[in-house]
């Protein structure tokens, strides 16, 4: 007879809507906080690696592409700590490498192969002829040809506002690099430019004329986020024990 | 209040709850639920001494295994190379011709070549080595940086015009866009790719072609070599000028590809490899590179 009970009965809850809802809430956030808190504090949830920067202008508007062309539906951008992963694509990903990505694009959709260390690995001609059709290069690739985006001109006009917005949620940009980003994300794309101002600002920033083309294009824009994924890390500066978690 | 109504046809008591008549039974939980509810809470605390668990401000525990994802990962990667040592140290100790002598080990490095070849070199290069326009054939017998195994591994390791200190050819210097930076006019242009033309016995305008061979001999001659033989044929460290008389053409060996080299450039890159991968997986991609069909 639970109505007889002094104290705690669950009558009261489940005739209290309002009380019902409070109770929900504070369980589930509970549950919510105990997960999430700790990585906050806990030290080594972001290794502690040198050359993690924030993506140079050109790199943010490729990034700002490859989200709204949806790449992360076919690819991954996290190398997993085992070994078939680690032999292919290179050393596994770390935590810190994408603490500048909002949002990130770890996913575990692997339609085509990885991209968290693709920078470098082939050359701009080759993203770029890629891009334009997949099978000129790789018979064998199910990917859309992206050809259009080769002439498409960038819309970059509002560039330093992107670096103002991801400044409000952490990610360290300073007054100089956004006050230089649009002139910044045109050096990146003209070999012939004064670049010095921007290999500080952004150091192992690819330069190059990605697509051939006189004004920026979105290609251009693209490439030059794929060729810096992975790059920004030294590992040879470090030993896997300082890594581990 | 009233007693609990107790329904007549189970005999069990009713919680009180009641909707338009319809009213709930307060049966217990059944036992073999509840008992396996205490083993997974149990489980959950025997979890908590072995295994990393409860955070700890900056810190958390380890839990007795000390597991660690990451040490599990380099224990394996160290166990699988142990398994290969006895390859990996020979490999390392000789140099490619060395490992092709030796049946053994010219085996393991095609096999792990074959691999690391799929997975890397054959998206430019294609999976038998056949290439792409503007990514050189590795199967046939022209070589634009040389095709002894020494050259191939060397080419490997540093690249072509790329960003490593020890690069084969310049980075971002490739050949002269010789029409965009008005070296030659378009008619020259024109004569000099009719003349390459008649080099490979394709039909071309004889009289620009013969035109074309004074434009050859001042500005192409001196990478591509007098008699169009390319740069290694010539001698010429460096370079990377191809063949121009022969079938299996890099960019393309029709008249409207010829024009748009000779006015545009060419600086094809390659990627340096000695950063990515290891010395030994490099000298098993030169095996496999050399044994494609054209090494020397």
């Amino acid at each position: 007879m639970a109505q007889d009970k002094k104290g705690f009965s669950h009558d009261l809850i489940e005739r209290n809507t309002l009380l019902l809802i409070v109770l929900v809430l504070i369980t589930v956030s509970i549950g919510g906080l105990v997960q999430i808190v700790p990585l906050f504090t806990i030290e080594s949830t972001i290794e502690k690696v040198e050359g993690v920067r924030p993506y140079s202008p050109l790199e943010l508007a490729g990034q700002n592409i490859y989200f709204r062309e949806g790449c992360y539906n076919c690819h991954s951008q996290q190398i997993r700590p085992f070994r078939d992963e680690v032999e292919r694509y290179g050393h596994y990903s770390l935590a810190a490498e994408s603490m500048y990505d909002h949002p990130f694009q770890w996913g575990s959709k692997r339609t085509g192969p990885d991209l968290a260390r693709v920078g470098g690995k082939y050359s701009n001609d080759w993203q770029v002829a890629h891009l334009v059709n997949p099978r000129a290069v790789v018979p064998e690739s199910i990917m859309p040809n992206y050809g259009w985006m080769k002439d498409r001109p960038l819309n970059y006009g509002d560039i330093a506002d992107h670096l103002k917005t991801l400044k409000v949620v952490g990610v360290p940009y300073t007054d100089e690099q956004i006050a230089n980003a649009k002139a910044d994300l045109e050096a990146q794309k003209n070999p012939d430019a004064d670049t010095a101002g921007l290999m500080k600002r952004y150091p192992k920033a690819v330069v190059a004329n990605f697509t051939g083309n006189k004004t920026v294009t979105e290609m251009d824009a693209l490439v030059a986020y794929l060729q810096v994924l992975g790059t920004m890390v030294d590992f040879t500066k470090y030993q896997s024990k300082q890594l581990q978690q | 209040m009233a007693q609990n109504y107790k329904d007549e046809l189970s005999g069990v008591e009713t919680t009180g709850h009641e909707w338009d008549g319809l009213r709930e039974l307060n049966n217990p939980l059944p036992k073999w639920w509840l008992y396996l509810f205490y083993v997974c809470i149990a489980w959950a605390m025997v979890y908590y001494v072995f295994y990393p668990a409860w955070p700890l401000g900056k810190t958390y525990t380890k839990g007795i295994l000390g597991y660690s994802q990451r040490e599990e990962l380099d224990t394996k990667l160290a166990e699988a190379k142990a398994g290969q040592a006895k390859y990996l140290t020979a490999i390392a100790a000789k140099s490619v011709d060395e490992i092709q002598k030796d049946k053994d080990l010219l085996g393991f490095a095609m096999a792990g070549g074959r691999s690391y070849f799929n997975e890397n070199c054959a998206a430019c290069h294609g999976a038998g080595g056949q290439g792409a326009k503007g990514f050189p054939t590795l199967a046939d017998d022209v070589w634009l940086w040389g095709g002894a195994s020494a050259d191939i591994y060397k080419t490997i390791q540093h690249g072509i015009r790329s960003d490593d200190g020890e690069t084969r050819g310049v980075p971002n210097v490739g050949m002269t866009a010789f029409g965009k930076d008005g070296i030659l006019t378009r008619d020259q242009i024109d004569q000099v790719t009719d003349y390459v033309l008649s080099l490979n016995g394709k039909p071309a305008d004889a009289g620009k072609a013969e035109k074309g061979k004074t434009v050859y001999d001042e500005n192409c001659a001196a990478c591509h070599g007098d008699a169009a033989q390319g740069a290694v044929a010539a001698g010429l460290d460096g370079i990377g000028a191809p063949p121009l008389k022969q079938a299996n053409w890099l960019y393309g060996g029709d008249k409207a590809t010829l024009m748009d080299t000779v006015t545009n450039g060419r600086a094809g890159v390659m990627p340096a490899w000695s950063k990515r991968l290891d010395d030994a997986t490099i000298k098993s991609l030169a095996v496999y590179v050399h044994n494609l069909g054209g090494g020397k």
